[in-house]
C-alpha cells in the first residue's frame, strides 16, 4: 500500500506500482496473480502440446515411428491430463477470469486478496507434483485414471492424483472469492441485470467448481486408499465396484466440461456484442441458458459409461437427459448468430476467434448429439470419433474462446497493443490446423480406429498422416503468436484506454490499471452492450 | 433456545458464534451414540436391497443431528441454511442416477 517512489509519477500503473522479483511472488493485486496464472499455465501448456506432437508423431504410420508402446502410452496420459487439469480447467477462470473479473464488477480487488494467493501457489504445488512424474516412472492410465488399472499399474498415479486433488483445491478456493466478490464488491448501479455476461459466466462456472470438485478430491483420495492399503472400493478384486469408480469420476468430469466451456462462452459473450457494435440478442436469455446448462451438466455424466456395464435404464435415462444439454446450448448458439445479425461487424482477431469459436463448438456439440444416442455410442465409444468430437468441443471450445480472450484484453493488462497482421495468420493456422487434424479423427473413427492405440491397419494411415500434419500447423500457430505478444508486450505500440470501443467497466480504466484498478469508483448507469453503431 | 426466540433481532448479528450448551452437546453425543449401534446392529440382518437404504436412512440422521447442532445450522440464518441444504440436493442426484444404474443391473443379463 506504500506509496513511496511510483515509477513513472503520473503514470504508475499496477505493472511498475512496484518492482522486483519478490513483489511479484508475494503479490496480493489480483491482476498479478491473474498473469502468475497465466504464465503457469502457458508453461503446462507447452508442455502439453509437446506430447500432443509426441502422439501426433508417433501415429504418422503403423508400427514404431520412434517411440515404444509405453512411451506411447505415456505420451498420451500426459497430454490428456496435463491440458485437462493443468490448462484448459484453470486457464479462463483462474487466469483471465482474475486478470478481468474484479475490474469488471467495478472492484479494487477480489473479495479475499490473500486466499487468492494462497489458491495460486496451492495450485502450482500441484502442479509440479505432477509434472514431476515425468522424472520418475511416469504415467500411463490415460487422464481418465479408470480403475482397477491406475490401482495396479506400477506407474506414479499416487503423485499424480494427489497434483490434481490440489489443483481442484485451488479451484475451489478461486471459485469461492470470485462468488464473494460478485455478490458483496460490485461498483454502486452494477445491478444484477447490468452484469457483463462473462461475469454470469464466471460464476455460474464458480458453482460447479464448489459442487462438483470436492466428489474428484473423493474419488482420487478414495483411490490413493486403495492403492495404499487395499481397501476395495473400486477394484473388483477386492470386492469393489470398478464401474462405480466411473460414476464417481464422471460426476464431477462430465461438469467439468462445463466449467471448461460457460468461461468460453463467457468470452465469447463480451467480444461479439462489441464488435458487431450490438446489444447482445436476448441478455436473460444468455444468463439463463448458462445457468440451465449448469444444472443440466450434473445429470448426464452417464453418457460415458454406455459400454461399461451400466444397466440399461441407466442408459436409457442418461441418453435421454443428455438430449436436454443442446436446449440451453442452442439457445446461445442462436443468440450469437442473432447479434451479429445486421450488426456492424469488425472481423479483428478476437472477433474471428470469436467466429471460429461458433463453428467449432457447433460441430462438437452437434456430434455430441450423435454419441448421446446409445445405439450410435455402442459403435463409436472409444474410437477416434470419440477423440475429435471432445477436441471439437474443449479445444474448439476452450482454446479458441481463451485466444479470442487474449487478444481482446491484451490492450488492458499490457497497456500495449498486439499486431493485427501476424495475427490473423496466426488465427488462420490454428483454425485450418485444427480443423485438418482432427476432421479426419471423425471419419477414422466411424471406420473403427479405436482411441489410445499404438499402431493401426494400413488403411487408416493417410487420414493419419493428414491429421498429423494438421498437428503441425497448430503448433506453427502457436509459436507464431508466441512471438508477435512478446513482441508487442515488449515494443508493442501504446493502447489507449478502450481501443474496441466497449462499454463494461474494466475499458472505463486506464490502460494498463492503476494498483488498484479505478481512480474513483466508477458508477454503473446502464447495461453492459448499449452501443450506438 | 426459548432465549433465542426472544432475541431475534441480535440473532442475527452475531453470526454463527451461537454456543451450544454442554448439556445439548452432550445429548446430541449420545444420540449419535446411540444410531451407531443401531447401526452395527442392522449390518447383522441381510435386506437384500434395502440394506442400503436402511443404512443411508441411519447415516442421513446422525448427519442432521451434527449438521444442525455441532455445525449450528440450527441457529444460523435462513439464507445460509438454504445455501447448505441445497447442496444436499446435489448429493442425492448422485446416488439417485447412480442406483438407476446399481439396482437395475441383472436386467441387463436377462
Ligand atoms: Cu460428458
Amino acid at each position: 500500500m506504500s506509496h513511496d517512489a511510483p515509477a513513472h509519477g503520473s503514470h504508475d500503473n499496477y505493472l511498475t506500482h512496484k518492482r522486483g522479483l519478490w513483489s511479484w511472488l508475494y503479490t496480493l493485486d489480483h491482476k498479478r496473480i491473474g498473469l502468475l496464472y497465466l504464465f503457469t499455465i502457458l508453461s503446462a501448456f507447452l508442455v502439453g502440446g509437446i506430447a500432443a506432437l509426441m502422439v501426433r508423431t508417433e501415429l504418422w504410420k503403423p508400427g514404431k515411428v520412434f517411440l515404444d508402446p509405453d512411451g506411447f502410452n505415456q505420451a498420451f496420459t500426459y497430454h490428456g491430463s496435463i491440458m485437462v487439469f493443468m490448462v484448459i480447467l484453470p486457464l479462463i477462470p483462474s487466469a483471465l477470469g482474475n486478470l478481468i473479473l474484479p475490474m469488471q464488477v467495478g472492484a479494487k480487488d477480489v473479495a479475499f486478496p490473500k486466499l487468492n494467493l494462497l489458491s495460486y501457489y496451492v495450485f502450482l504445488f500441484g502442479v509440479i507434483l505432477a509434472v514431476a512424474t515425468l522424472f520418475t516412472s511416469g504415467i500411463d492410465t490415460g487422464w481418465t485414471f479408470y480403475a482397477p488399472y491406475s490401482i495396479r499399474t506400477s506407474t506414479a498415479t499416487i503423485m499424480v492424483v494427489t497434483g490434481a486433488f490440489f489443483m481442484g483445491f485451488a479451484a475451489i478456493l478461486t471459485a469461492l472469492n470470485f462468488i464473494t466478490t460478485v455478490h458483496k464488491l460490485r461498483a454502486p448501479g452494477l445491478t444484477f441485470g447490468r452484469l457483463p455476461l462473462f461475469v454470469w459466466c464466471i460464476y455460474a462456472t464458480n458453482i460447479i467448481q464448489m459442487l462438483a470438485t470436492p466428489v474428484i478430491a473423493l474419488t482420487l483420495m478414495l483411490l490413493v486408499f486403495e492403492r495404499l492399503m487395499g481397501i476395495g472400493i473400486f477394484d473388483a478384486k477386492l470386492g469393489g465396484d470398478p464401474v462405480l469408480f466411473q460414476h464417481f469420476f464422471w460426476f464431477y468430469s462430465h461438469p467439468a466440461v462445463y466449467i471448461m466451456i460457460l468461461p468460453a462462452m463467457g468470452i465469447i459473450n463480451e467480444v461479439i456484442p462489441v464488435f458487431s457494435r450490438k446489444n447482445v440478442f436476448s441478455y436473460w436469455g444468455m444468463a439463463g441458458a448458462v445457468f440451465g446448462i449448469a444444472v443440466v451438466s450434473f445429470i448426464v455424466w452417464g453418457h460415458h459409461m454406455f459400454v461399461s456395464g451400466q444397466s440399461e435404464t441407466a442408459n436409457f435415462v442418461f441418453s435421454l437427459l443428455t438430449m436436454f444439454v443442446a436446449v440451453p446450448t442452442g439457445i446461445k448458439i442462436f443468440n450469437w448468430v442473432a447479434t451479429m445479425y445486421q450488426g456492424s461487424i469488425r472481423l479483428t482477431t478476437p472477433m474471428l476467434y470469436a467466429m471460429a469459436f461458433i463453428f467449432v463448438f457447433l460441430v462438437g456439440g452437434l456430434t455430441g448429439v450423435f454419441l448421446a444416442t446409445v445405439s450410435i455410442n455402442v459403435h463409436l465409444t472409444d474410437t477416434y470419433f470419440v477423440v475429435a468430437h471432445f477436441h471439437y468441443t474443449m479445444v474448439g471450445g476452450a482454446i479458441m474462446a481463451f485466444m479470442a480472450g487474449l487478444h481482446y484484453w491484451f490492450p488492458k493488462f499490457s497497456g500495449r497493443m498486439y499486431a493485427e497482421f501476424p495475427a490473423k495468420i496466426s488465427w488462420f493456422l490454428i483454425f485450418l490446423g485444427f480443423n485438418v487434424t482432427f476432421f479426419p479423427q471423425f471419419i477414422l473413427g466411424m471406420q473403427g480406429m479405436p482411441r489410445r492405440y499404438y499402431s493401426y491397419p494400413e488403411r487408416f494411415t493417410n487420414l493419419n498422416q493428414i491429421s498429423t500434419v494438421g498437428s503441425y500447423l497448430i503448433a506453427l500457430g502457436f509459436v507464431l503468436a508466441l512471438f508477435y505478444l512478446i513482441y508487442g508486450l515488449l515494443w508493442g505500440k501504446k493502447a489507449p484506454d478502450n481501443p474496441w470501443g466497449a462499454e463494461t467497466l474494466e475499458w472505463k480504466t486506464s490502460s494498463p490499471p492503476p494498483h488498484e484498478n479505478f481512480i474513483r469508483e466508477p458508477v454503473v448507469t446502464h447495461g453492459p452492450y448499449e452501443y450506438q453503431i | 433456545m426459548s432465549q433465542h426466540k426472544e432475541h431475534p433481532p441480535e440473532h442475527a448479528e452475531h453470526k454463527g458464534h451461537h454456543i451450544l450448551p454442554v448439556l445439548t452437546g452432550a445429548k446430541v453425543w449420545i444420540a449419535l451414540l446411540i444410531f451407531t449401534a443401531i447401526t452395527v446392529a442392522a449390518a447383522r440382518f441381510d435386506m437384500g436391497n434395502v440394506n442400503f437404504t436402511v443404512a443411508m436412512a441411519i447415516a442421513t440422521i446422525k448427519a442432521f443431528l451434527v449438521v444442525l447442532f455441532f455445525m449450528g445450522m440450527k441457529y444460523d440464518t435462513n439464507e445460509n441454511r438454504i445455501i447448505f441444504f441445497s447442496s444436499f440436493i446435489f448429493l442425492f442426484i448422485f446416488i439417485f442416477l447412480t442406483y438407476s444404474d446399481v439396482l437395475f443391473r441383472e436386467l441387463v443379463m436377462k
